[in-house]
């Protein structure tokens, strides 16, 4: 344990004082190769110039580096893969996407994940919205804030392992150590095993995505409604506007934007989602989804790295269209600050 | 059509008195302009009258009907705000026809009134546009529009021009002058912290600090008559020329030692007994003239230290006495005033004033003629 710690520590050290040696190095490298101090006029000038142009790849120069490496390679590799038999030697064409739509399983995923999407962004998105307005002028508002944000902190799995007590299954008359059976049987009701109901139990599992991601939602979208002028809706008061108009038609547009952000943000992890899975069915009775089955064949029972890095590809398309949606979106949002 | 009647209004938040008893008859279909500087709680007893803010105690009526607990819709009010708070996702339509809108008045109605406003203010090119495509002045209009659209027994003003450049603050003016012009019947209540505003636009001001009313009364009532210290000073540009003083002998007229020794005699009456005590002596820049003292009559003696042209007026600053003491003079932008000359400097007797040790103004009633 504390040598865990030792290391973590060393580890933040070195890497913080490794990019502060870096950037200072690499400038004053730059200083000395072409000096503006100590040499003529015209010839400061020129290094000046000089060092104007080199300066900026030398400090994005690792970041582009990384990049690089770590997410264009990547990206590349796995659409060349994806056209390449299980062991990634021979060309196959078009065979895994082939494969891929007569696979059950994998129109199993499809469907799954366009559940997720219909469900846990709107379900964020509006809990989100709907306890950001009743928590903004109570005083135990910013306490209730806290709590609904403090699941973000956990991570997927580890609040996975949270929701499995919750939906922990025991045969019927013993003790449950399940909440929620314990709940059922409380009053009168046959516990269940949750988590195996095809269908259903994929609702379950949004349940803790839903639950983890409305703080999201409720942080930035409780900063939204704070920008509003306040003096609109004091106008809309004087209007006559109850109080579920105001919040319909002055405050919900006024924020319209940063709502499809929000939206976006939560679809786009959505179409991603694989630990929650992963960790409470792996798949089973019907809960597979699409990260989770790439995963599956990419790494487990021997792997195929065509068909792995074809779902990959898969959830890439996906992906792609409503990123750079959001991405337009919330430039346009901070681009129009008052 | 709608008097309206504040009797002991308080606000206070939590501790802290923000307005302190406010009593106050407004006559149906007055302009009447509030005015003081920052923090006297003008906007404070508008919001109140609005509806925006709660009074903590006493009483509001408009047209008799006592409205403490009746919602801002439902009394009869619209209000202008400062920072124009049009709704920014509707247009300029919308903006105008929200509040009929959610009343449910018929469709027919709610065009017929958007678009005579419209009219009024000539925005009906402008009614399909979003306030952000609009100028600071026509969103300012749109503003307007709503309120009157409401068809308000009383219109509020919440700093309505503060937001505006110089030249169009001038222009709304007027035109906020002629819509009231074309609203005889209608009553309105404009918050400001500009004097111009409320000489030009108020049928009667009031002057408000620190949450209580220094006085209400007509723009040259104000101008000539200041009831105190505050008002003299808070009523003309530049500000009434005050100076410490001594009563040498109280009566009509009253004598005054001036900081510079000279005794003056002020056509005031004051009791006898105000013999000795200390007492502030004003004069409006504006009354001050340059005499060669052919007639004895000079009030003041000083240095000129410095001159502001204006252009049509100058202003030049005298020093008078040994502590610093300064008067302002408005004279004639053509007038030859030297730096550093010497002037003397009289006003006639009925415009000058004299403040107690309070800053309570002594009663101007028994005025004698000239007297010295």
């Amino acid at each position: 344990m504390a040598a865990q710690i030792f290391s973590a520590i060393l580890v933040i050290i070195v890497g913080v004082g490794g990019c502060v040696a870096y950037f200072w190095g690499a400038n004053k490298l730059l200083d000395l190769a072409f000096p503006s101090r100590g040499v003529a006029g015209r010839a400061a000038i020129d290094n000046l110039r000089r060092q104007g142009i080199v300066r900026p790849w030398l400090f994005v120069g690792p970041a582009l580096l990384i990049l690089t490496v770590y997410l264009i390679y990547p990206v590349v590799d796995t659409v060349r893969l994806s056209f390449m038999d299980r062991a990634g030697q021979n060309f196959v064409g078009l065979a895994n996407y082939q494969w891929a739509l007569g696979d059950r399983e994998f129109r199993t995923s499809i469907l799954n994940n366009f559940l997720w999407l219909a469900v846990v962004p709107a379900a964020c998105t509006f809990l989100g919205l709907i306890i950001a307005v009743l928590t903004d002028k109570i005083w135990w508002g910013n306490i209730a804030k806290s709590l609904v944000f403090m699941p973000l902190a956990i991570s997927f799995v580890g609040a996975s392992v949270i929701w499995k007590f919750i939906y922990e299954y025991r045969a019927e008359g013993q003790t449950q150590i399940g909440i929620l059976n314990a709940f059922i049987q409380y009053i009168g009701g046959t516990p269940q095993v949750w988590i195996s109901i095809p269908f259903w139990n994929n609702f379950f599992l949004m349940v803790i995505l839903i639950w983890i991601q409305t703080g999201f939602a409720m942080v930035i979208l409780s900063s939204a409604l704070r920008g509003i002028p306040e003096e609109t809706i004091e106008a809309a008061v004087i209007d006559g506007a109850n109080p579920f108009q105001i919040f319909w038609r002055i405050m919900v547009p006024q924020i319209w934007g940063t709502i499809a952000v929000v939206w976006t943000t939560i679809t786009i992890l959505v179409l991603k989602v694989f630990d929650i899975v992963l960790t409470m069915t792996n798949g089973q009775w019907n809960s597979q989804v699409l990260a989770n089955l790439m995963f599956d064949w990419m790494f487990r029972g021997g792997g195929d790295f065509g068909r792995g890095a074809a779902i990959a590809v898969v959830i890439m398309l996906a992906v792609v269209p409503i990123m750079i949606w959001n991405i337009r979106q919330a430039t346009r949002e901070s681009g129009e600050g008052h | 059509m709608a008097d309206l009647t504040l009797r002991d209004v308080k606000k206070s938040y939590g501790a802290v008195n923000i307005l302190h008893g406010i009593d106050l008859d407004i006559k149906s279909g007055e302009f009447i302009v509030f005015v003081g500087p920052s923090g006297c709680g003008k906007s404070t007893l508008l919001r109140s009258i609005a509806g925006l803010e709660e009074i903590t105690s006493g009483t509001l009526q408009i047209a008799g009907e006592t409205v403490n607990d009746v919602p801002p819709s439902q009394r009869g009010i619209a209000m202008v705000f400062q920072s124009y708070a049009l709704y920014p996702h509707m247009t300029v339509y919308d903006n105008m026809a929200f509040g009929m809108k959610i009343a449910k008045a018929p469709k027919a109605e709610i065009d017929r009134r958007v678009k005579q406003a419209a009219d009024i203010l000539q925005l009906t090119p402008y009614l399909d546009r979003l306030p952000k495509a609009m100028s600071g002045g026509q969103r300012q209009r749109v503003a307007i529009g709503r309120a009157i659209v409401r068809n308000p027994k009383v219109f509020l003003f919440d700093e309505p021009l503060s937001n505006l450049d110089a030249a169009l603050r001038v222009a709304t003016r007027i035109e906020i002058a002629k819509l009231k012009e074309s609203m005889p019947e209608t009553t309105m209540i404009y918050v400001t912290h500009d004097q111009v505003e409320a000489m030009t636009l108020a049928d009667r001001i009031v002057v408000l600090k620190d949450g209580r009313i220094e006085q209400v009364g007509t723009p040259m009532e104000l101008y000539c008559k200041p009831g105190n210290l505050f008002v003299a000073q808070f009523i003309g540009s530049p500000a009434m020329n005050i100076l410490p003083v001594t009563i040498e002998r109280g009566g009509a007229p009253t004598a005054v030692r001036l900081p510079s020794g000279t005794v003056a005699h002020v056509p005031i009456a004051t009791p006898a007994d105000a013999t000795g005590t200390k007492a502030s002596f004003g004069v409006r820049p504006e009354d001050l003239r340059v005499t060669d003292d052919a007639e004895g009559g000079t009030l003041f003696e000083g240095t000129v230290d410095y001159i502001e042209q204006l252009g049509e007026v100058q202003l030049a600053y005298i020093d008078i006495g040994r502590q610093g003491e300064q008067l302002v003079a408005k004279m004639p932008g053509n007038a030859e005033v030297v730096r550093g000359s010497i002037l003397r400097l009289t006003a006639s007797p009925g415009n000058l004033h004299l403040f107690d040790e309070n800053g309570r103004t002594y009663t101007v009633s028994n005025r004698a003629v000239q007297a010295a």
